[in-house]
């Protein structure tokens, strides 16, 4: 497989960012601030850091990805149906009645989902498990979990945190999607997260803090997280919700609602701008 | 021949037996090995025993995790903390997504005793029952606790499975083999029909003892499953004996009793008495005197059939 650069995997992420918009707009519903501001690291993922094959999603040797924050589902479907898990036009489908795209991912009925999630502060804990079964069978996979940084107010994150370490899950690697924002407004104000890192570290992983629309800072960041040899690593990236449509940036009003006719079409111009 | 003994013993045996020759089999619990009996699987096979701390909803994401990834998960602890701690985990992570894994829960009903109310689970079955995919297994005895976990082990997909903590009489066959959602006639009778769960089976048979003393023929049904009720059973035997009794040591809201009213409601409408916990926490005693206390006795069923036969519309 050629490894793609940089460039290509930015182009890539805004093209997953304009299925968010595209999508969302259809189902008049959905989450596209989380879903853009955690749209660079999806392509990271899925189109350079993940072993995985979209031709046999269940293949043994694949890396394994958790979606916790399971609202941002769009961003998901746009990295699975462009990576080839399904075909892009079923993306539209999204929220639909009997389509496969439900408005949180469902094991089982999407190719590709490996957990049901959507009820927040639960997708750590699966990853444990799987990331466990690995070590019980000597297989080397990864596991990635993406959280939102609202999420972690959920105590069962720090259960499974402080499990992860216990056990030695050096192969689970933890995105945390700092963008500030849940629903209320500023996450430091509704129950403060902050001093993150050192919250992270107490329970013992390794952690490090980057730039999370830095496609080359995601790639060195999971590089050094996959050469650990006992701990499970956190990887905090400082993100800005809505990212890459001026006026959903910082803007908590995006975080469950699509755009009107009007804001659709200033966002689907912004991104068609961006893609090369 | 009877003897008392605990369930969650013969549970304990029958995963030691499962560890030798199934490694799939992964056990999980929340601090509390000793108590439930997964210590004897953690003896036999201490590399796939997952001590997951006080953390019951953790406990049930790592469970759904290793079923994903191919391993059958046993996950035990208290009733209590197994089914309410963590409810909507197993929905999400268990149920919904129909894997594989078992929740296996000792410590059910009042008859925990000294503990008090919060450690009486009453009301589990009826939360475990509500959701789709999940099987619910209430065995009678020890022996049929050993059947059941073998069972289960079989079976793909969610299940939730209660047991007590005390020794009580057995009263099913040693060796005998279980099948999920067939229940068994145990004794035959002709004018009220007693089904019954957990060591409510027996307190069943002792009271069709007594009703048999008054001329009162009693049918008893050992409903071990109570997800998915099996139907067929209660329609053929209330059919034949025209009212019914349910019994068991639980709330007699969203339970044993509920599933038969469900079920009866709607093919053959026959009375029918509950015997369980009247939507009231327990306390703290000896678990005979809160069985007496709380109407959960061999005499507390022989009554509620009194009632239900004076019940039927005669013709």
């Amino acid at each position: 497989m050629v490894e793609r650069g940089v460039p290509e995997l930015e182009n890539i992420a805004n093209k997953l960012r304009l299925h968010v918009i595209e999508m969302t707009y259809a189902a008049s519903s959905g989450h596209p601030g989380g879903s853009l501001s955690s749209a660079d690291l999806m392509s990271a993922l899925y189109f350079r850091i993940m072993k995985h094959d979209p031709k046999d999603p269940s293949w043994d040797g694949r890396d394994r990805f958790v979606l916790s924050k399971g609202h941002v589902a769009p961003i998901l479907y746009a990295a699975l149906a462009e990576s080839g898990y399904f075909p892009v036009d079923d993306l539209i489908t999204l929220r639909k009645i009997g389509s496969k795209l439900q408005g949180h991912p469902v094991r089982g009925k999407v190719p590709g989902v490996e957990m049901s999630t959507g009820s927040l502060g639960q997708g750590l804990s699966m990853s444990c498990g799987i990331a466990l079964a690995g070590k019980m069978d000597g297989k080397d996979y990864r596991t990635f979990c993406l959280l939102g940084d609202g999420e972690l107010q959920s105590g069962q994150n720090w259960e499974a945190a402080m499990f992860a370490s216990q056990n030695g899950l050096n192969r689970l690697i933890a995105f945390v999607d700092r963008n500030r924002l849940q629903i209320t407004g500023n996450t430091e104000e509704a129950v403060g997260l902050d001093p993150l890192p050192e919250k992270w570290r107490a329970f013992g992983w390794n952690v490090c803090t980057i730039d999370g629309h830095n496609i080359r800072e995601i790639i060195e960041a999971v590089d050094r997280a996959s050469a650990s040899k006992k701990k499970p690593t956190a990887i905090i990236m400082n993100t800005v919700k809505g990212k890459g449509v001026s006026f959903m940036e910082n803007n908590a009003g995006f975080h469950g609602r699509a755009c009107n006719s009007e804001e659709y079409a200033r966002a689907v111009a912004e991104l068609r701008e961006a893609i090369q | 021949m009877t003897k008392n003994l605990a369930q969650r013993n013969y549970y304990g045996k029958a995963l030691a037996e499962l560890a030798a020759r199934r490694d799939d089999i992964v056990v999980l619990d929340a601090d509390l090995a000793g108590s439930t009996k997964t210590s004897d699987f953690r003896k036999a096979a201490p590399e796939r025993f997952v001590e997951v701390g006080i953390a019951e909803q953790n406990m049930i994401g790592i469970a759904a995790g290793l079923a994903a990834s191919g391993k059958t998960a046993f996950a035990s602890t208290f009733g209590v903390f197994a089914s309410g701690r963590c409810w909507e985990q197993i929905r999400l992570a268990v149920a919904y997504p129909r894997l594989n894994v078992k929740i296996v829960a000792t410590h059910c009903g009042i008859s925990v005793g000294e503990d008090g109310a919060s450690h009486q689970a009453l009301e589990d079955m009826a939360i475990m029952r509500a959701l789709p995919n999940m099987t619910v297994i209430s065995p009678a005895d020890a022996y049929e606790a050993y059947a059941a976990t073998m069972a289960i082990a079989d079976y793909k997909g969610p299940v939730y499975m209660r047991m007590g903590r005390a020794e009580f009489p057995t009263i099913t066959e040693e060796g005998a083999a279980f099948e999920i959602g067939r229940a068994k006639v145990m004794r035959e009778g002709s004018d009220v029909t007693l089904i019954g769960c957990g060591q409510m089976v027996s307190f069943c048979l002792d009271a069709a003892d007594i009703l048999a003393g008054e001329g009162i023929s009693a049918e008893v049904i050992n409903m071990a499953t109570i997800k998915p009720l099996d139907a067929d059973a209660v329609i053929a035997s209330a059919k034949k004996t025209g009212c019914c009794v349910t019994a068991e040591e639980h709330s007699i809201i969203g339970g044993l009793g509920s599933a038969v009213a469900e079920c009866l409601c709607s093919s053959v409408c026959v009375p029918l008495e509950m015997v369980g916990t009247k939507d009231t926490f327990g306390e703290s005693g000896s678990p005979a005197d809160l069985l007496a206390k709380y109407g959960l006795t061999a005499s507390d069923i022989a009554a509620a059939a009194r009632k239900s036969v004076s019940r039927k519309v005669k013709a």
